[in-house]
Formats: C-alpha cells, sequence, structure tokens
C-alpha cells in the first residue's frame, strides 16, 4: 500500500527539529530510520501531516566513551551497534543481541534512538537498555533531562517521552571484567520478533553472581525485569537447586500476556526456559 | 498535499535531478520515474525483501525508505550492479544452481548475498540462510540459493571465479 501524502522537512540541528516539533504538534512524526514509521504510513495506520528528519542532527549520532559510561547516539544504527568494537568491549549484551533485530537491510537504517523511543515492547533495545541500566538523555523546550531506562517504558508502546521531546542519547555504565551477560530470544524465524526473550547481566565472582538484572520482552505491555528471581540468586552459590527457585520465581512474578500466536501459557513456560538456560550459560 | 520536494542523487553512476512527493518512496521512484524494473515491489511493509537495493553502500529496503531522505545518495540496483560486475560470481551461481524461478525476489537476494560476502566472507551455510531470511521466495525453498551463495564464498575462500553457466559469446 501507498501512505497518505504527508510534508517533510529536515533540520540540521537539534534546536530547530524542537522548534519544528513544537509548531506542527501532535500531527508531526520524528522520523530517523524510518524501519517502523513508514511501514506504518504505508499501511495507513499513522497519517501525520509532516515528517521531521533528524539524520542531519550531528548531536544525535556516534558512539563513545564518556567518563565511566558509554555513550550511545539516538541515530546509530543497528548495524554500527553490532560492528562497533567499543560496543563489544563496553557493553557485550548489546552485540549479542543485535543480529536478532529484524535482517541486516533494516539493522542498517532503523536506530537505537528509535526503537527506544517507540517502545515496542517486543523489540530488543528496550530490553537491553533496561538490564543496562541506561540513563535517557531528553531534550525538551526546557532544556535537558535524564531518565533511568525503569522510569521510561510506561505501558505498550509508550514512554515518558512527551510529545514536543527528543531522545537525544543514552548511557551506559561501562562493562566490569566481572560482568557476564545471555541474550537469547525464541522466534519462529530468525529476524522475527520473540515469542520470549530474555536480556540478562549479572557480576560474577567465582560461582556467584549479583547485581543481576533479568529483562524479559514479548511477553508483557513493557520490558519486565524478574526483580524476585534476581534477589533469589543475587549473592548466593548458584546450584540446580537455586535455579529452579529463580525460574518458579520469575514464572510466578511476571504475568505474561499472550499474543495472535502465542497464549499467555506458553509464554509464562517460555520464560522459565529462558531463565534456567542463562543462569546455566552465566554460571559456566 | 502535494507539495513536491526538489532531490538530486546518483543512481547507477548518474546523477538524477528530480521532483517527488515526499510520500514517493524509492522502489516506485526508481521503478516509476526512472524506469528501473529490477527492483521489485513485494509487500510494501518491509517484510519481503524484494524491493531491496543500496543506499550509500548498504543494503535496504527500498519501500521503507522515501525517495527524498535519499537525496544527496548513491543508490545502486541490480541494473547497475550487473553492469559493473559486482553481482557476476553470484549470478552465474544462482544460474548454475537454478537458485531462482519465477525471479521475482532475485534482485533482492543478490543485493542480499552480496552484502553478506562483503560482510562475513567465512560465513557457515546456517548464516547465510539466517542473512537470506529477510528475502522471502516463494518458489524455491531457499535450498539451491542458499547452494548458489555457499559456492560463492567457497570460491571466493579458494581464490577462484565461478565458471560461467553460458560462455560469452
Amino acid at each position: 500500500m501507498k501512505s497518505a501524502a504527508f510534508d517533510y522537512v529536515k533540520p540540521k540541528a537539534l534546536q530547530e527539529a524542537l522548534s519544528l516539533l513544537e509548531e506542527a504538534g501532535e500531527d508531526a512524526r520524528l522520523i530517523a530510520g524510518g524501519q517502523t514509521l513508514l511501514a506504518t504510513l504505508n499501511m495507513r495506520l499513522s497519517e501525520p501531516s509532516v515528517l521531521i528528519d533528524i539524520t542531519d542532527i550531528a548531536e544525535l549520532k556516534g558512539i563513545s566513551v564518556v567518563g565511566d559510561s558509554l555513550r550511545i547516539g539516538a541515530l546509530v544504527t543497528h548495524t554500527e551497534i553490532e560492528d562497533s568494537e567499543l560496543v563489544a568491549k563496553h557493553a557485550p549484551l548489546l552485540k549479542a543481541a543485535a543480529p536478532h533485530i529484524a535482517h541486516r537491510a533494516i539493522r542498517n537504517l532503523g536506530t537505537w534512538g528509535g526503537s527506544l523511543a517507540y517502545g515496542d515492547p517486543a523489540a530488543e533495545w528496550p530490553a537491553c537498555s533496561l538490564a543496562l541500566r541506561a540513563t535517557m538523555i531528553i531534550h525538551g523546550p526546557a532544556g535537558e533531562r535524564r531518565i533511568s531506562a525503569s522510569d521510561f517504558f510506561i505501558d505498550l508502546y509508550t514512554t515518558s517521552l512527551e510529545p514536543d521531546e527528543i531522545l537525544v542519547a543514552t548511557e551506559i555504565p561501562l562493562a566490569s571484567k566481572q560482568e557476564v551477560f545471555y541474550f537469547h530470544e525464541l522466534a519462529r524465524r530468525h529476524g522475527d520478533y520473540a515469542v520470549a526473550g530474555l536480556a540478562a547481566v549479572a557480576q560474577k565472582q567465582g560461582d556467584v553472581l549479583s547485581n543481576c538484572a533479568f529483562t524479559f520482552f514479548s511477553v508483557g505491555a513493557t520490558p519486565v525485569m524478574a526483580k524476585k528471581a534476581q534477589d533469589l540468586v543475587n549473592g548466593q552459590k548458584l546450584s540446580d537447586e537455586l535455579i529452579a527457585k529463580a525460574v518458579a520465581a520469575a514464572r510466578a512474578e511476571i504475568e505474561a500476556i499472550a499474543d495472535i500466536t502465542n497464549s499467555a501459557e506458553a509464554k509464562q513456560h517460555l520464560i522459565g526456559v529462558l531463565l534456567e538456560r542463562g543462569l546455566k550459560h552465566m554460571s559456566a | 498535499m502535494s507539495l513536491k520536494k526538489k532531490i538530486s542523487m546518483t543512481v547507477n553512476g548518474q546523477l538524477i535531478n528530480a521532483e517527488v512527493e515526499p510520500r514517493r518512496h524509492l522502489v516506485d521512484f526508481l521503478r516509476e520515474d526512472l524506469h528501473l524494473k529490477g527492483p521489485h515491489l513485494g509487500c510494501e511493509q518491509g517484510a519481503c525483501g524484494a524491493c531491496t537495493v543500496k543506499v550509500d553502500g548498504q543494503i535496504i529496503r527500498g519501500c521503507l525508505f522515501l525517495a527524498v531522505q535519499a537525496d544527496g545518495s548513491v543508490v545502486e540496483t541490480v541494473e547497475g550492479l550487473t553492469k559493473n560486475g559486482t553481482l557476476t560470481d553470484l549470478q552465474e551461481s544462482f544460474m548454475r544452481h537454478n537458485a531462482m524461478q519465477c525471479g521475482f525476489c532475485s534482485s533482492g537476494m543478490l543485493l542480499a548475498a552480496a552484502e553478506l560476502i562483503e560482510q562475513q566472507p567465512k560465513a557457515t551455510r546456517e548464516q547465510v540462510r539466517e542473512w537470506i531470511s529477510g528475502n522471502y521466495c516463494r518458489c524455491t525453498g531457499y535450498h539451491s540459493i542458499v547452494d548458489a551463495i555457499v559456492d560463492v564464498l567457497d570460491a571466493r575462500a579458494k581464490g577462484q571465479k565461478i565458471k560461467p553457466v553460458v560462455a560469452n559469446a
């Protein structure tokens, strides 16, 4: 299908984009990679009056180490994350997750910031940003504000971004030498949205994991942390018995929501399957 | 609203100046305005990969990219990449393995496969399957396409060329 008509502007600077966004109001949409937006426009699920193309804005680009954080600009593409040596070193979970995002032709355009701002609960980056305790850097008419990933994802496709704000970048604490991680998603075909997925990070000393973050995606309205399972595992010697307890806790605390092809029960089951595999992998 | 935007881009080595509606996606622009019929339109929602073209050296979905977004870019289609020889090995291998039937997906398959060979010259058969899972083929069951791509990877690793099926006249 073809989209309805719209106007198109391409500001060169962040301030200009913010002004355009304020002027155009709720009929405007920001476009970066557009890999979700263009599909929804083609299907006429959305009919904005104007697209504000932010891809020329330098402040939104690039991956760099800033102090003890890895800064990933909103315009960084999935491919750039997949291929980045800085990411491989300082946030290896993201490198492991990137190949699961759709297909290369889509990863070449789709962006880190676009995925976060869209807040799709089945997407990889929201879950990873939560597991890695990312901080979102947001600019709006009132200047800059920072918000943690755990406060950013509010509901289905709903984040704390206001309509007149732009996500500029995120900062992620650099991975320590003790960091272990696990990323896996169960999908019908590689590149499809996951039936259920897990992005997990922990600090490992001997056979004890601490600072655990087990974030599941594609199971609820937002990515969800298995907090009780984390508390059970934190600081304890990992055994088959403890893994079984953590699995039971995760299944009990997360209320999975069915999707068009998979029941809530199936997802609830897969939460445990993923966590068991993840814990065995991280403790090996 | 039909306010047109002026754009210019290099398509298969040629500088193009045009005016387009912002809503016109790149593949419609290439097919309807420039009469390049290599890139195909399938699903128009990013699922099938028939519209795959290269923009600034990377494969993209031509239906999920607007012609106005390509302003100032270098665009390459199967026509240009055939002419300059980039795809010759793959095309010979596709013919050798009968890796197309209706041919509708072939241009997208070739471009996706070419980027795989460039990015992952040591790709395994499994990785080839994963990579091209983004391009739908509804005739061949993929087997012969995977065979064709794996043969090119093998040949490249050994520094060999794929022998043409039909000798050049």
